[in-house]
């Protein structure tokens, strides 16, 4: 059964606030393999401008797929999750997210389509501070694999 | 740190040779909150069509990131960066895969944003499509 292109444009309700860690941000850019110091040393850090640690490009997922799954998981949208894989991503960042960062996302859906026997679904999760500040936008595509799809 | 004056159309990034194991998938299945099994559990993946454990795609666009904030030396420098998940990387044990990245400038605009032209491939075939970013790079 195609998704329901009525979602498209759905906003769901602000995640609860995450408070970004510097052991989280180590933690992260330790599971890349990425020794830049200015993951870990907040003076390394501020020698590029920077109030605190700051973090890889892609730290972000952590927040946003947790937060997408308000869409996958939308029990009225149906999706079967066994069947979802990552089609596309990309982030635009307004800076970089830091150490002491207190973040919500707000998730949307921006596309339904279908392709090829499977659903194709985008969404942007928009990163904001708890002040409303617009620290980065994930936008992302979901592919739901349809029945008979062997990838 | 590079500055613009290190910067031409074509210049390319130095490329980066990644082995990859389970060992890896593991640790970033912890770091990110992605637990889904297809990336630790081979009867779990097998069972789903799969070949074997495939790597997170976001764990190769992190690599392919890597690339990139190590070339530019300001990870914040980052300011717009994209790719499409076009093939699994399979991570066998315990032989691994090896992923490939390479970039290159496409374009420099006058204002010193510069955009990247990224490339992922393992045993040749390419893994991730349209892997593009606009870094901001100083003027000196």
């Amino acid at each position: 059964m195609p998704l329901n292109e009525s979602f498209i444009g759905r906003v769901y309700p602000p995640t609860p606030v995450y408070e970004v860690g510097r052991e989280k941000i180590r933690e992260f850019a330790d599971a890349i393999a990425d020794d830049s110091p200015v993951y870990r040393d907040p003076a390394a850090a501020a020698e590029l401008g920077y109030p605190d640690v700051i973090a890889p490009p892609t730290f972000a997922i952590v927040l946003t797929l947790d937060a997408s799954r308000q869409v996958t998981g939308d029990p009225e949208l149906g999706i079967d999750y066994s069947r979802v894989v990552h089609g596309e991503q990309r982030f635009v960042h307004e800076r970089p997210i830091r150490a002491g960062d207190r973040l919500r996302v707000v998730v949307s859906v921006e596309s339904i389509r279908k392709a090829g026997g499977n659903d194709l679904i985008g969404t942007s999760g928009e990163v904001r501070t708890e002040d409303g500040e617009l620290v980065l936008t994930a936008h992302s595509l979901l592919v739901v694999r349809g029945p008979g799809s062997s990838e | 740190m590079i500055t613009l004056s290190d910067v031409r159309v074509g210049t390319v990034l130095p490329s980066l040779q990644v082995p990859i194991g389970r060992a890896n998938l593991v640790r970033y299945a912890g770091a990110s909150g992605d637990f889904n099994p297809i990336h630790w559990n081979q009867r779990f993946a097998t069972s789903v069509g799969l070949p074997d454990v495939i790597a997170h795609g976001m764990f190769t666009m992190a690599q392919v990131g890597r690339l990139l904030t190590s070339w530019v030396g300001d990870p914040g420098a980052v300011l717009e960066y994209g790719v499409r998940f076009t093939r699994p990387v399979v991570v066998p044990d315990p032989d691994g895969a090896t992923l490939i990245v390479t970039g290159k400038v496409d374009s420099i605009s006058e204002h010193g944003l510069v955009a990247v032209e990224l490339t992922a491939t393992v045993d040749g075939q390419t893994v991730l499509a349209r892997a593009k970013a606009v870094v901001r790079v100083p003027a000196s």
